[in-house]
């Protein structure tokens, strides 16, 4: 196991960042640390990069524990969020800094550095000094930085934060395929949850200190742990319905009696929350006895999809995404919604857990 | 962002810069006519600067400044002995010395209460800095008494040490500030990239803070070139600077005026010196734009 973190803990003056955390991750794997800001995810980097020492539990790197070893006998690399570079230093030393403690000879250092920023396309500012970088260039001297080491463990810290919306469409492409060049195992901290699931082989959701659910971008969008989870991916948001199955494995929505399929059915009686992802619901002028009766509000291009805005008889707020094809097709007014039950997901309400289909709660 | 601009910024009248440049030499007069004045006085033999009615057409000569070199002070009363150029050096000699000392243990100190947390460092750093606000005659009596026992009297490591009140706390202050003023990140990528603690603080913290260093260190020197009362308590002739030394000029046969002005003169061109190479690095930024603010 490349990295191995086992129960860590770190608190700042009596409030605990890191509770008792757990992750194993292997060489060469991508993990997309993600969660809302103040979630811990920047204090659990600087853990593992030895700048924070933490109040219980351990890291290993590669086997070895390296709980308490300083930062640079951990055979790390680290981009920082405000690049933290070198002002007085060309970006060429910048990105030399990380070799010259190795004793490697002079052309030996040079060729690294040349290959790494030739890679990243930023070989031609190479002389300049930090300040003379654009927002960009900083953030790939930066990233040439923490890589020309081809460190075992690579902890990057939401370094497309500051860049503008072009460049990060660009390097969310490029830099998987740049990360797999290096096999380092990667640590990437993101608040944004595109980019978590565009950049890592596997995500870490991190929500107060602790880590939720470790899993596939797809497993975590489509069988989200919590119901916090499940908020937290998807764009428009998830809808979530405050339900009670009954045994027959209905549920009420809008004074509606709508079937979920019989493997809730353990779930009957408990109270939950049900949540149907946007895309998974449907608008139509006909009712039937799988639909509710809802108000289309109003319609919103978002991305490549049409986004209906409905409102329910007893005012509750539902998002419908369709695709682009059939936008401008629904009335505003009176309507019925739809949702494939198939599709659909259930939380317990009281602990937010996620109820597996055919199982108890 | 392109902000329109104030039409009545654009065009300042003429009036208006007439006035401010009125105002900005009547500043000027004020402050230099001293140094001019004196400037004016070194040039000068007694008799002349002390004729009635003042007059600035005169004929110059270096005399002051040939009697300073040399040593030997001509009054009406005879010959005598000065030691005003080996003051001088040991102006420079005290300077430069507390002020290196005071650097070599000051930047490292301000590095350890700008970085570590640590008991009592808050009420160390405040200590230090109270030395500044206590009066130095409150100190000195019972310090020259010590400095007997000790055998420091009368020593330059004596002078340097004392002077150390003077120039360690306003290192320690100015260059604590220029240290907490540096991103912490910017030394931890540095030690992340594999190097030691020393290096980091010798090859980022210290350059980046040099400016502050700078300044620092000249302020430091300045203010122990003109201190006064240290050494004329705890040393004797050959060890005094140039502050002490001046009162040589008061003679049992009346007061030098063209020597204590020529001497002035001499003992402030290396401040002046100093401040001119300095005031390079006094005015480089420290914010050398690595880290988005």
């Amino acid at each position: 196991m490349a990295l191995r973190l086992q129960a860590l803990s770190k608190s700042y003056g009596g409030k605990t960042v890191i509770d008792a955390l757990s992750l194993e991750a292997t060489s060469g794997d991508i993990v997309t640390v993600f969660g809302p800001s103040g979630g811990g995810k920047t204090v659990l980097l600087r853990l593992i990069a030895g700048i924070e020492v933490p109040e219980s539990g351990q890291v290993l790197i590669d086997g070895t524990d390296m709980t308490y070893a300083t930062p640079d006998a951990r055979g790390i690399g680290m981009a920082f969020q405000n690049y933290a570079l070198f002002p007085h230093m060309s970006a060429y030393d910048n990105v030399a800094s990380a070799l010259t403690p190795r004793k490697l000879g002079e052309s030996e250092i040079r060729s690294r550095v040349n290959h790494i920023v030739r890679l990243l396309k930023i070989d031609h500012v190479m002389g300049h000094k930090p300040r003379e970088l654009s927002n960009g260039q900083k953030q790939r001297t930066a990233l040439a930085r923490a890589l020309v080491g081809a460190p075992k463990i690579l902890l990057l810290d939401d370094p497309l934060r500051n860049v503008d919306a072009k460049l990060r469409y660009e390097m969310r492409l490029e830099l998987p395929v740049l990360l797999r060049k290096f096999g380092s195992t990667v640590l990437y901290v993101t608040q944004d949850y595109k980019e978590a699931m565009a950049i890592g082989n596997r995500i870490a959701v991190l929500i107060a200190g602790r880590i939720v659910q470790v899993a596939t971008p797809s497993e975590i969008y489509d069988r989200p742990a919590t119901v916090e989870v499940a908020r937290l991916f998807g764009d428009p948001g998830i809808n979530l319905f405050d339900v009670t199955p009954d045994t027959d494995g209905r549920v009420a929505i809008a004074n509606a009696q709508l079937s979920i399929g019989a493997e809730f059915a353990s779930a009957a009686g408990v109270p939950c929350v049900l949540g149907i992802r946007p895309d998974a619901i449907t608008v139509s002028q006909t009712a039937n006895g799988a639909t509710f009766p809802v108000d289309v509000v109003a319609e919103t291009p978002l991305n490549d999809r049409s986004v209906l805005l409905l409102r329910t008889a007893d005012g509750k707020e539902v998002l419908a995404a369709l695709p682009a094809s059939a936008a401008g097709t629904t009335p505003i007014g009176a309507a019925h919604a739809a949702f494939a039950s198939a599709s659909a997901l259930m939380f317990d309400r009281a602990s937010g857990l996620s109820i597996a289909r055919g199982a108890r709660p | 962002m392109a902000t329109p601009r104030d039409p009545g910024m654009d065009h300042t009248s003429t009036l208006e810069k007439v006035l401010r440049g009125v105002a900005l030499t009547a500043i000027a007069v004020f402050f230099m006519f001293p140094i001019f004045w004196i400037l004016l006085m070194s040039l000068q033999t007694n008799e002349t600067i002390l004729r009635i009615p003042p007059s600035i057409v005169f004929e110059p000569t270096l005399s002051n400044y040939t009697a300073l070199i040399s040593g030997k002070l001509t009054s009406a009363a005879g010959t005598l002995d000065i030691a005003f150029m080996h003051n001088l050096w040991n102006s420079i000699l005290l300077s430069t010395l507390s002020v290196l000392l005071a650097l070599l243990l000051g930047v490292p100190a301000a590095y350890a209460f700008a970085r570590f947390k640590f008991r009592l460092g808050e009420f160390i750093a405040f200590t230090l800095l109270s030395f500044r606000f206590a009066p130095p005659l409150l100190v000195l009596l019972p310090l020259s008494l010590i400095f007997q026992y000790l055998g420091l009297a009368d020593t330059y490591i004596g002078l340097i040490w004392v002077y150390q009140l003077i120039a360690l706390p306003l290192i320690l202050w100015i260059v604590r500030g220029y240290f907490e003023d540096i991103s912490p990140d910017i030394e931890h990528a540095y030690r992340i990239a594999g190097h030691s603690w020393l290096n980091t603080f010798l090859r980022i913290a210290v350059p980046l803070a040099r400016p502050g260093i700078a300044a620092a260190g000249l302020l430091a020197f300045i203010f122990c070139w003109n201190n006064f009362i240290f050494a004329l308590i705890l040393a004797s002739a050959d060890k005094q600077p140039v502050t002490v030394g001046a009162l040589a000029f008061v003679t049992a046969s009346g007061i030098q005026y063209g020597q204590i002005a020529a001497a002035i003169v001499l003992s402030v061109t290396p401040t002046l010196l100093l401040a001119l190479y300095a005031q390079r690095y006094l005015v480089e930024g420290l914010s050398m734009g690595a880290v988005k603010g």
